[in-house]
């Protein structure tokens, strides 16, 4: 009996072990080319942020070919689990060990020289999809290095104090809104900056997301390719109301930009003419209006000045 | 220690833990201050009547009497109320006084010198209209903003001739402001002063301008 098990146990004279890892790659083929078409095709055009402009397509492209680079790499591990799962799942009566694992070079070097060509690909990727759309609609400080050719661009000066966003247009007489208008087909340069504590401004559509910082100019590019609404939030929590620190804006056409430059530069003023003179910040202890009126009611401190040493502060 | 006595001391302690928990729900999270309601019998429009203070009868306001402060004048008692919450029916129109006895504040902002989401696009100091102000060099002086921005409401407060610091406060030397807007859907809406007035604290925020109760809070309008 017992040699009539041994027998049973032992692999049948001749059997040969079906090729598992073609088996595998002929699986995951088909579905990978499937999964990369729909996800190019069908997926992508539809990914967040849109393409209100070029900052915000050039992140609806990289979400998709991340997307497009990690789904085959997420077949594969499904493939080969439910392959495992299937064809070498436990079977009646087989109670013997597998075969002991030994290093086998040419897998190891695949899989390390894969796993190198996909993250330095992206990295590769990454840095220049950062250049090209002039910063990606990310914050570059007060010098950016990456800046949109063809022209002066629209220059929008963003302020963030709590709790609400306005927004100065020093090219159109520097009259303060707290509505954001932009004007479609044209290079938009954001000059974000706070007049109290930290903030983030964010054009959810556009693709745009600088910190508004008090005493710093953080300039941020974009360029509008269609007309839309733009959902404004602040992106750094800021205080009591911070989540309702919302508006909206909006990309209209060249035509009704100019319009409403013209209505609002009227219709504003008289409040511009209060306003300081256009800077890239606003210190309120360099506005020399603001000092005089602080001395002449003997106050520091409130208002966003600093506090003399008869009154200190509070946490 | 006897098995009574260390059931007796572990009971104490587990009712004393209760206790606590119970007090702090109930004081800090279920707490805060009431809200005066403009519903109750409202036909055509609402009246509604504000006064703010540089700071309190500290018998009055308990917290912080010596933060800067808005009160409200209930309609039904004709008390001034400690608080910033208030409702109003939807769709109607809202007369607005505020009786300033605060100080000036220099604005930190000049935008929130302009009046703006009101009937008329414009607010009246004693009666004389304005619709720009310069919170720097006058000819009015501002001691706070009264802002609603989900219905793009702002007014500037015309400053007091003196500063009361018992508030609320009934003597005549005071400024009036006075404006009226539409309450629009039903909803919660927040409003807040934009001039950063928490004296002493870092860039005049923080405090009172961080507390409901005091220098913001929430309009709730019913439908």
């Amino acid at each position: 009996m017992a040699a009539a098990g041994e027998a049973a146990a032992a692999p049948a004279a001749g059997q040969i072990e079906p090729r598992h890892g073609l088996r595998v790659f002929l699986i995951w083929l088909p579905l990978a080319l499937v999964a990369d078409l729909v996800i190019w095709f069908v997926w992508g055009p539809h990914l967040p942020p849109g393409g209100m402009s070029s900052s915000a397509l050039s992140q609806q492209v990289d979400i998709t070919v991340m997307a497009v680079m990690a789904a085959p790499v997420m077949l594969v591990v499904f493939v080969y689990s439910g392959y495992a799962l299937i064809v070498w799942r436990h079977r009646e009566g087989d109670d013997e060990d597998g075969p002991p694992i030994h290093n086998n070079t040419r897998i190891s070097g695949a899989w390390i020289a894969g796993t190198t060509v996909i993250v330095l690909s992206l990295f590769v990727y990454g840095t220049v999809e950062l250049i090209l759309p002039a910063g990606a609609g990310a914050g570059e400080g007060n010098t950016p290095i990456w800046r949109p050719s063809g022209g002066t661009p629209l220059q929008v000066q963003v302020i963030g104090q709590q709790w609400r966003w306005t927004y100065r247009y020093p090219q159109f007489g520097g009259f303060e809104t707290t509505d954001l208008v932009l004007p479609v087909g044209q290079n938009v340069q954001f000059n974000v900056t706070s007049l109290d504590v930290i903030h983030s401004f964010s054009a959810y559509q556009l693709g745009v997301k600088a910190d508004a910082n008090p005493g710093v100019n953080n300039v941020a590019y974009t360029h509008t390719l269609h007309t839309g609404a733009v959902m404004v939030r602040c992106f750094e929590l800021c205080g009591l109301w911070h989540a309702d620190m919302t508006t909206s804006g909006q990309v209209v056409s060249v035509g009704a930009f100019r319009a409403w430059t013209a209505a609002t530069r009227v219709q504003l003023a008289a409040l511009t003419s209060n306003l300081p003179p256009y800077a890239l910040t606003y210190d309120a202890n360099s506005i020399k209006q603001l000092g005089k009126a602080f001395t002449s009611v003997g106050l520091t401190g409130a208002g966003g000045g600093y506090y003399g040493p008869q009154y200190p502060v509070q946490p | 220690m006897s098995l009574p006595a260390r059931a007796v001391t572990l009971l104490v302690a587990f009712l004393a833990v209760v206790a606590g928990g119970v007090f702090v729900v109930i004081h800090y999270l279920l707490g805060g201050p009431p809200t005066v309601d403009f519903t109750a019998g409202a036909s055509g429009q609402v009246n509604m009547t504000m006064q703010s203070d540089a700071s309190s009868n500290p018998k009055v306001v308990t917290d912080h009497p010596t933060w800067v402060s808005y009160f409200i004048k209930s309609p039904q008692t004709g008390a001034w109320v400690h608080t910033t919450l208030f409702n109003v029916p939807a769709h109607t129109r809202v007369n607005v006084t505020i009786l300033g006895y605060d100080g000036s504040t220099p604005i930190r902002n000049q935008v929130w010198g302009h009046v703006t989401g009101t009937i008329g696009g414009v607010a009246y100091y004693g009666g004389k209209p304005v619709t720009t102000v310069n919170g720097w060099n006058g000819p009015y002086l501002i001691q706070h903003t009264f802002a609603i921005p989900g219905i793009n409401l702002n007014v500037p407060v015309e400053a007091g001739p003196g500063t009361c610091l018992t508030g609320p406060c009934t003597n005549k030397a005071h400024s009036t402001t006075t404006f009226s807007f539409m309450s629009p859907s039903a909803g919660v809406y927040r409003w807040q002063c934009f001039i950063p007035c928490g004296l002493s604290f870092l860039d005049g925020n923080g405090g009172p301008m961080q507390t409901i109760g005091y220098m913001t809070g929430n309009m709730t309008v019913v439908s």
